[in-house]
């Protein structure tokens, strides 16, 4: 429908002005966006929608004469949903233009009702379907910026803790996941070769149950790490797990399993040629004894 | 590149793999391998792949030839510097590098063939064993 | 909208080559270093397989885009002898050190979709993709 193009075309100052004045009025969040970034991103809205109106045809969103003013709408609205707008915020930003549009329309084409009418539709579905569009890059949005918290949140619960030179700590709490456990063992792997540490002890003391699954996801941790030259060690192996374990008919033959954390460590500073060594007496040393940890 | 230069240290030969390597240069590989330690009579080679981004199973067959072929040969044998990506990788495609000991480093790796290294010495390393 | 193209594997340096286009696709898509490493080791098995065993052969590769998901689509075809007992070849490893193994049931676990199909005398076709 060329007319369309052609009412917003001759009136496109009018609509304009109309357009942010009634913005102006609800919308401005000017907490959060200046008046001038909101001009600015209004003007270039309404020419895009005037070169898809205009190419393209009001009704064929698709079309290639609506690139520009989907694309414009989508990185408005995607940004907007991480400056905090709220959904209606965003939506409202294209539907204020209704209004102003349709007064435009009414000034052209006031003689004839039936046409009238007609033109209001297109312009009306036109409209919606952008609001849609806004809405669904809205959600589009949120939703990659949950992800990206989650996985954030992944990592950090399950730090990677440097116990002594060449000795890492991973204490695992909570229920392990296909996905979590990915996450944990890379960052693990990663952790082992920029410490450079040939030991690392998976405490899974805070792990509620170990299945089949889980136990695969561990072994194949413990494979990874000492196909790379590092070794692991899991301890806080409690009676119940320990035996899920076997009756599960899980393998830990190659696997060395302490039940408790401070074993682990004892061992893990044996095999790194490492001995502790305690004062003669309480708070007092006698010469030559070291107290702490000696390096052979 | 038409070889992978293979770099003596003493007793010991220094490999660093750094490129994409297409199934003929990793063939020469395992034959200048072979040659060199006849020649220079070396005891250890350490490979170095810490810029590999890949081992596929050719590769991963071919570190395994070399640690087989150079133990026959009376050297031993350690890779150094795995990727963890690679690392993962490895264990999903169930190649376990069977006779192929492997260390972090280069340093750990000296350690591991030859009990001691520059400045720092530590009680050598035995297999696990239960404690 | 799916972006495709094919590369021939006529000799050992198509495998390299395709390997770094596997690559650089990967990384274009986004995909983790971890995800991109299984799939271009997956793509260097094939491609191996499709060169030695079909006696050459081309790969494809496509972006996939299903929703708000995209993957990546490999397609290793070649015309050569064709599997037999594809259970079978699924099932070799790298056991025996004639390195038989054709790598396949391997490169099943490095991708989210596998598929294969081979016709004795007319050739063999490796559908893989993974998804982000």
């Amino acid at each position: 429908m060329s007319e369309l193009a052609e009412i917003i075309t001759q009136n496109e100052d009018q609509i304009r002005a109309e357009w942010l004045r009634d913005m102006a009025k609800s919308l401005q969040r000017s907490d959060l966006m200046s008046k001038a970034e909101l001009e600015e991103q209004s003007l270039a809205v309404l020419n895009a929608v005037v070169m898809g109106v205009k190419t393209s045809g009001p009704t064929d969103m698709s079309g290639k004469g609506w690139n520009t003013a989907r694309e414009l709408l989508q990185e408005i609205s995607s940004s907007r949903a991480r400056q905090g707008f709220s959904p209606t915020e965003v939506a409202s930003f294209v539907l204020s233009l209704k209004q102003p549009l349709f007064s435009a329309i009414r000034r052209e084409q006031s003689k004839n009702q039936d046409k009238l009418f007609d033109t209001v539709w297109v312009a009306t579905e036109m409209l919606d379907r952008l609001a849609l569009l806004t809405t669904e890059a809205y959600i589009a949005a949120r939703e990659e910026l949950i992800a990206r918290q989650q996985q954030e949140l992944m990592e950090l619960s399950t730090p990677v803790v440097k116990l002594w030179e060449g000795i890492l700590a991973l204490p695992i709490i909570g229920t392990l996941d296909s996905s979590r456990t990915q996450v944990v063992m890379e960052n693990l792997l990663q952790t082992i070769v920029s410490t450079n540490s040939k030991y690392a002890i998976i405490d899974i003391t805070g792990v509620p149950t170990v299945d089949t699954l889980v136990a695969q996801h561990l072994l194949k941790t413990i494979t990874a790490a000492r196909l790379m030259g590092a070794e692991c060690i899991i301890s806080g192996v409690r009676p119940q797990i320990a035996q899920t374990i076997v009756h599960l008919g899980i393998n830990l033959e190659d696997v060395i399993t302490k039940a408790k954390l401070s074993d682990a460590l004892a061992l893990a500073l044996q095999r790194s040629g490492r001995s502790v060594i305690r004062s003669t007496a309480a708070g007092t040393s006698s010469a030559g004894a070291v107290a702490g940890i000696k390096e052979a | 590149m038409d070889r992978i230069p293979v770099l003596r240290m003493g007793s010991l030969l220094l490999i660093t793999i750094q490129v994409d390597m297409h199934d003929k240069l990793a063939l020469q590989l395992q034959d200048d391998v072979t040659q060199r330690i006849s020649e220079w009579g070396s005891t250890g080679v350490l490979i170095d792949i810490s810029s590999l981004e890949i081992v596929d199973s050719f590769i991963g067959r071919m570190l395994a030839n070399i640690a087989a072929m150079s133990r026959v040969l009376g050297a031993e044998t350690v890779v150094v510097g795995m990727q963890p990506a690679v690392a993962i990788t490895l264990v999903e495609l169930g190649m376990s590098l069977p006779g192929v000991r492997t260390a972090l480093s280069v340093e750990a790796g000296m350690e591991l063939l030859f009990g001691a290294t520059l400045g720092f010495k530590r009680e050598a390393e035995d297999e696990f064993g239960e404690m | 909208m799916a972006k495709c193209e094919v590369l021939p594997l006529k000799n050992s340096n198509d495998i390299v080559l395709a390997r770094q286009k596997v690559r650089q696709w990967a990384i274009d898509l986004r995909f983790s270093l971890v995800d991109q490493t299984k799939l271009v080791t997956a793509a260097s098995e094939l491609a191996r397989n499709a060169l030695h065993y079909g006696n050459g052969g081309e790969m494809t590769i496509e972006t996939l885009n299903s929703g708000a998901r995209t993957g990546l689509r490999l397609v290793f075809e070649d015309h050569g002898p064709g599997i037999p007992d594809i259970e079978q070849a699924m099932r070799d490893g790298f056991t025996s050190g004639s390195g038989m193994g054709l790598g396949l049931g391997g490169s099943k676990r490095l991708v989210n979709e596998f598929n294969i199909e081979s016709e004795v005398g007319k050739g063999t076709r490796v559908t893989v993709a993974r998804w982000k």
